[in-house]
């Protein structure tokens, strides 16, 4: 079993392997997410994404918000779930700490939950601007798990 | 990086020759300790720009130059349509017009001194700044609209300043050829509750004091003297800007496949300038131009009202506002003839040289105020564009310190109130919502401003004119 190295920041790895952890990059950060599906993983990368902003076990999930993204790889398709993401952050003035992800033919449905930036509970350290095409990879690793990862801008 | 990869063209200039698919050259200016300390792929990413289509003279790189997504940061590159020269979406990053507005305040450091701790609570809580902070005014599909057109202009009409403000702006406070209908919804929704708002990581608002003056001549013609007191503000266009980069982005992935632009970095996603995508992101990006320079304006207001309540005697004018994140249409003479070229400036500043006709009458002997933010703790400066910048650079100096060290690297090294308590020890009174954001931007995780400004000059970018050292830092 992995654990997070010197240079990235993560979480303890659950039995099934889920995990998220965040790898360095010069201006900005890297998130990524391992998991026994797709699904799973895209969701730990979402997962590494609101901690960059904030520790997620400040969030309640208690709203639930729809997203819907399609791409033609799934590559493409982890930048336009962690858009999707960034974009309901940034116009609801939400945070999120739950994500229930269904991939299948290049097309990805998920309900994520959470509740209203409250500055003083979450203390939220910085916006994050965009996900970028930068060390953007999606695979499945020898031991079967899926990866999946990309550097945001903040 | 291994600075014998390089061909040595000057000191402070260092080439790697156009080869395999580059169409020109990579040019760095740095010198020897910051080339030693840049990353790798910076040159790298300089290369691979420098094989986009249309690209002319050379890729260059600014002394502060590091490792970005697709462009460096500090990355300089210009095209020409008419070469099948490509605009890239990638090339000016998701916050567009990010930038640098400085005021005077007509004070010295005495009579700000004893105020200064109540000026920075009354900053704090005025400027709105950070993560979930809303700005004062809501705009609605129409206003919004007019805003995107009209800039800082706009936010002039609303009594948001006045009109002499705008002399003192690149483009006059107002991109032309901005194109509203090509801004997303979704940009837009960004944007609706984030006007005069500073934002979060490296964007702040400083007050400075004029520490000392390397060319006295120019300063007296920016106003500048030292002991004199400024406000200096980084941030840029907000959501909007945001999510514009990540539409085009997406969109430009396409457009790049179907013009068969092969991209040897998909973050590089371009467009043809003479292509629907292409036309239709510099209308975007320029609305965008727009909202970064009438968000410098409500952010200005808001200033001027918290130094009206507390310092009644400060006037407030601005010293100039420039933008680092663009790709603007302009004129360079190359090999003595003139040519219309999409410039690029990824982490770059434009640095009009002594005489340019865009340049207001009163900066036209010195050249054009450069300002370049440093970090929390060190300095800041303000250089003058210099007659050489023209054809090294299409004029051209840096931007910041740049980076030298990770978020992630600092908050492991630094925590935020030890960083708070070091600097309010040396008289810099900070205030932030995060103190993990403060760790993550600590002065040690920037390169020596100095450093940089030094390589600037020797390098013939732009000559320095005045330091700027903190004593009020309100950070994001």
């Amino acid at each position: 079993m992995k654990q997070p190295s010197s240079e990235t920041r993560g979480q303890a790895v659950s039995p099934g392997g889920a995990r998220w952890e965040h790898f360095p990059h010069i201006a900005d950060m890297g998130v990524r997410g391992y998991g026994a599906s797709l699904a799973e993983a895209f969701a730990q990368t979402a997962y590494a994404l609101i901690a960059i902003i904030c520790e997620p076990d400040r969030i309640e999930a208690t709203v639930p918000v729809s997203i819907r993204c399609e791409a033609p790889d799934v590559e493409l398709l982890l930048v336009d779930w962690l858009n999707a993401l960034i974009y309901e952050i940034a116009a609801r003035q939400m945070l999120f700490s739950r994500f229930d992800v269904e991939i299948s033919d290049g097309r990805l449905e998920a309900t994520i939950w959470g509740e209203a930036v409250d500055r003083r509970r979450h203390r939220p350290v910085v916006e994050v601007k965009g996900a970028t095409y930068t060390e953007l990879k999606v695979c499945r690793q020898e031991n079967a798990l899926w990866r999946a990862q990309c550097v945001v801008d903040v | 990086m291994d600075i014998n990869r390089f061909e040595r063209l000057s000191e402070f200039a260092f080439g790697i020759p156009a080869q395999k698919n580059m169409r020109v050259p990579v040019v760095i200016y740095a010198d020897e300790a910051l080339m030693y300390n840049m990353d790798d792929q910076v040159a790298e990413q300089a290369m691979n720009v420098a094989a986009l289509p249309g690209i002319v003279g050379a890729c260059y790189v600014m002394p502060d130059g590091h490792w970005g997504y697709g462009f460096p940061i500090g990355g300089v590159a210009a095209f020409d349509a008419a070469e099948g020269g490509v605009v890239s979406a990638g090339g000016v990053g998701f916050d567009i017009s990010c930038g640098v507005r400085t005021l005077y305040t007509g004070l010295k450091r005495q009579q700000v001194e004893p105020v200064k701790s109540q000026l920075a609570d009354a900053l704090y809580r005025e400027v709105p700044v950070g993560v979930g902070s809303r700005g004062p005014i809501h705009l609605n599909a129409k206003a919004m609209d007019e805003m995107l057109y009209g800039g800082a202009k706009w936010a002039v009409r609303q009594g948001f300043g006045a009109p002499q403000d705008l002399e003192r702006m690149e483009e006059r406070g107002q991109m032309e050829g901005a194109l509203p209908d090509e801004v997303s919804e979704q940009a837009k929704n960004r944007q609706r509750e984030e006007m005069g708002t500073l934002g979060s990581g490296n964007h702040y608002l400083e007050i400075q004091e004029v520490a000392a003056l390397q060319d006295t001549e120019a300063a007296a013609a920016f106003g500048l003297a030292e002991g004199d007191v400024v406000a200096t503000i980084h941030c840029g266009s907000r959501g909007l800007g945001h999510q514009i980069g990540t539409d085009f982005l997406k969109r430009m992935q396409l457009a790049a496949a179907q013009s068969g632009i092969h991209l040897p970095d998909r973050q590089l996603a371009c467009a043809p300038i003479e292509s629907e995508v292409g036309q239709s992101y510099l209308g975007a990006m320029r609305a965008a131009i727009n909202c970064a320079l009438a968000n410098r304006q409500i952010i200005t207001h808001l200033t001027r009202t918290v130094f009206d309540g507390l310092l009644p005697q400060a006037k407030l004018d601005l010293l100039y506002d420039v933008s680092h994140n663009t790709c603007k249409l302009e004129e360079h003479r190359m090999d003595s003839h003139s040519r219309r070229l999409y410039v690029h400036r990824k982490g770059a500043t434009r640095a009009l040289g002594p005489g340019h006709p865009d340049l207001p009458e009163v900066f036209r002997a010195q050249g054009q105020p450069v300002l370049i933010g440093g970090s929390m703790g060190t300095a800041s400066y303000v250089l003058a564009g210099s007659s050489e910048s023209e054809r090294r650079s299409f004029a051209s100096a840096c931007h910041g310190a740049g980076r030298s060290m990770s978020r992630h690297q600092a908050s492991k090294q630094w925590r935020g109130r030890q960083v708070i308590d070091e600097l309010a020890a040396r008289g810099i009174i900070v205030r932030s919502p995060s103190q993990r954001g403060i760790a993550e931007e600590a002065p040690g995780a920037y390169k020596d401003v100095h450093e940089v400004v030094l390589a600037a000059e020797r390098a013939g970018l732009a000559r320095p004119v005045a330091k700027l050292t903190p004593m009020v830092c309100i950070k994001g």
